[in-house]
């Protein structure tokens, strides 16, 4: 089974944000950058699958320099090499997934594995996208995998509202990966210094033949309003149990 | 001048602390309580690769150094300094020995599957009359034909009790300092571990009494050369010191860390805690000494790495870390007041973790005996 693991670098869920001068970005000093979480669960089924039944598991990560350190992470959790698509630029989800499908269609994979969206901008378009690019049918969310390598098919469990949905596929295909596919695994540190042998190959989007046509831009970028101080009650315990319920009735209008 | 750390120990390190938050600090309270020793844990950690972190691959090692092996003890001592201090003892004192002074057939018998995780490895030097002055062993190996027969008591020794092997110092003959060192496996007949030491801190980790009646060695559990254990465990004592300081560096973290959140939430006369000048101070002082504390750490790991002398940086760092561990936490206390002192908060477990890091591996006095012997030396008049 060969399978590409499309990742993501993106600041840790722990960090604080915030949104740097000229209101379109964010300040990136500082901040600690991890694999998107839900890009670890497409990750650590790869690895499973390739525990099982043999083949090789490639990252792809477009970003800038940085972002070959998320690459690194992934080799020392066992993937075999990388593919850093190497871009200072401020890409739309548009021109990533083709970027990436185009890594995708130069080497011939039986299955291509992304998390369902990436924490920071949540637009959840990557992996549908490259799935139409290279015109593989996908299924997103998916809560449990498993391959049929003998007939070249694929049953994927999708968690819906009150059900549980069970879809069946021909591969290639796409999957994104939901929280509760698996549970992803620490890197050994051997694996980490070994990491350190293997290849991430760096690639332009001018040599993989990207345009980058941009057509979705950020505008601007703002702060959630504060949140309020949070009203603390003392005193007689009935006195403010009284008070409690007045105010989640009268203020918070939840009863 | 280079003060960044490789990207492969900044990955060990943040391998160790994911793995810190995720697996060993959630029950860290819980069995500070109970006194239990989490020996899972310790088997994920050797299948992790983390005991191996400065040994060669040959040897079933990660092939990494000792800056990152002293990252990764501070990232574990931060959430559990009894964990820390079974894995500083595992991998300085418990392994090490065999590691430096072992033979190839030692090293594949004993090394490799401590390395791994199988059992845990003890050092056993503290006597009850030799402790400080640990030249002073009375525990005695005599030689009959082609064994050793060791017969003597060791007390205060860190994981005997689920250990597989521990290397044991003793007086080959009868002359002063005539020290050799041997590798007893925990299982020979003759030796008696009990792990009931009730302790004011690191309750979680093991501390055992071992005492040595007739047991009987080959004697190719000689370990290094006959009558040389003295000096053996001089070295190994000043690479112990580093994991010791790295240790101290995580529990003084911790203390910062809690007391900074802490002081942001606390309010009293209106006012958060770190709105008061004399609790800003406080926390200057902790966060200026922890940095420096690492700092001095990782210099001597790193001279370590280098293959240069570090014995006296060594005890520097193991003597200003621990003592920063200390103070840190007794200050942390004092920033959480009277809910400082209660079970619900862990800076208490801190303050009681951090008074054996200014005891163990040779007290804050022996330190200082330590440094001034170095400096006197180099400066002779
Ligand atoms: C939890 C725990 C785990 C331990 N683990 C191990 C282990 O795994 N292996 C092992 O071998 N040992 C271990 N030890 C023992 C530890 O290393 C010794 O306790 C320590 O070295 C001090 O020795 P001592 O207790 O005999 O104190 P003593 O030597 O009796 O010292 C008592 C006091 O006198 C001071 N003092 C002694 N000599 C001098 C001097 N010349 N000048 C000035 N002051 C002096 C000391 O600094 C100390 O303050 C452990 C101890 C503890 C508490």
């Amino acid at each position: 089974m060969k399978i590409l693991v499309m990742v993501k670098q993106v600041p840790d869920t722990a960090t604080r944000i915030r949104v740097a001068e000229g209101n379109a970005s964010i300040v990136t000093d500082g901040i600690k950058w991890v694999i998107n979480p839900y890009d670890e669960f497409a990750i650590e089924e790869a690895l499973r699958i390739k525990e099982r039944l043999g083949g090789e598991v490639v990252v792809v990560s477009a970003g800038p320099q940085r972002v070959e350190e998320a690459i690194r992470q992934t080799l020392a959790m066992g993937a075999d090499r990388g593919v850093h698509i190497k871009t200072d630029e401020a890409l739309d989800s548009h021109v990533v997934a083709q970027a990436l499908a185009a890594v995708a269609r130069a080497e011939n994979f039986d299955l291509i594995l992304t998390g369902k969206q990436a924490v920071d901008d949540d637009a959840a378009q990557v992996g549908p996208l490259v799935a139409v690019f290279l015109d593989v049918p996908q299924v997103t969310v998916v809560l449990k995998l498993e391959v049929d390598a003998e007939h070249q098919r694929l049953v994927a469990e999708r968690e819906l509202e009150g059900s549980i949905e069970v879809v069946e596929l021909p591969y290639p295909a796409v999957i994104t990966a939901q929280r509760g596919l698996n549970e992803p695994r620490y890197p050994t540190l051997p694996n980490i210094m070994k990491a350190k042998k293997k290849e991430v190959r760096v690639e332009s989007l001018q040599a993989l033949g990207i345009v980058p046509n941009v057509k979705v831009r950020t505008v601007s970028l703002s702060e959630p309003p504060e949140r309020p101080a949070a009203k603390i009650l003392t005193g007689d315990p009935v006195a403010a149990a009284h008070q409690l319920v007045e105010l989640l009735h009268a203020e918070a209008k939840v009863i | 001048m280079q003060f960044d750390l490789t990207p492969e120990e900044l990955m060990i390190k943040d391998a160790v602390r994911d793995f810190a938050d995720g697996v060993v600090a959630p029950g860290a309270g819980h069995r500070d309580e109970t006194g239990e020793v989490p020996l899972d844990i310790m088997q994920q950690m050797g299948a992790l690769g983390f005991f191996g972190i400065p040994f060669s691959e040959e040897w079933g090692g990660t092939g990494a150094n000792t800056v990152s092996y002293a990252l990764a003890v501070e990232e574990i001592g931060r959430v559990d300094a009894s964990l820390g201090l079974g894995f500083a003892a595992h991998v300085s004192l418990g392994c090490s020995p065999v590691y430096y002074f072992g033979t190839p057939t030692q090293k594949r018998e004993f090394l490799e599957r401590a390395i791994r995780g199988e059992y845990l490895a003890a050092f056993g030097l503290t006597e009850p009359e030799a402790g400080s002055d640990a030249g002073g062993t009375q525990t005695r190996a005599r030689r009959l034909g082609d064994t050793y027969h060791l017969n003597g008591t060791k007390i205060f020794i860190t994981n005997a009790g689920h250990a597989g092997y521990i290397v044991a110092t003793a007086r080959t003959s009868d002359q002063s300092r005539k020290i050799s060192a041997f590798i007893v496996p925990r299982e020979t007949p003759g030796v008696g571990v009990r792990c009931d030491y009730k302790k004011m801190g690191m309750r979680s980790s093991e501390t055992c009494e071992i005492h040595f009646d007739d047991v009987v060695i080959p004697e190719d559990h000689l370990l290094g050369a006959e009558d040389k254990g003295f000096h053996q465990f001089l070295d190994i004592l000043d690479g112990g010191r580093i994991s010791i300081g790295a240790l101290s560096v995580g529990v003084a973290q911790a203390a910062l860390d809690a007391s900074v959140q802490y002081a942001q939430q606390r309010r009293q006369f209106g006012k958060t805690l770190s709105a008061f000048q004399a609790i800003q101070f406080k926390l200057a002082d902790m966060a200026m000494e922890v940095e420096l504390a690492r700092t001095m750490v990782l210099k001597a790991a790193w001279l370590k790495d280098q293959h240069r002398p570090y014995a006296k940086e060594a005890a520097m760092a193991k003597l200003f870390a621990s003592e920063t561990a200390m103070r840190a936490a007794s200050e942390a206390v004092q920033i959480y007041g009277g809910a400082g002192y209660m079970h619900d908060f862990p800076v208490e477990r801190y303050m009681r973790d951090a008074k054996l890091l200014v005891i163990g591996e040779g007290t804050s006095e022996i330190q200082r005996l330590v440094i001034a012997r170095a400096l006197l030396e180099e400066h002779p008049v």
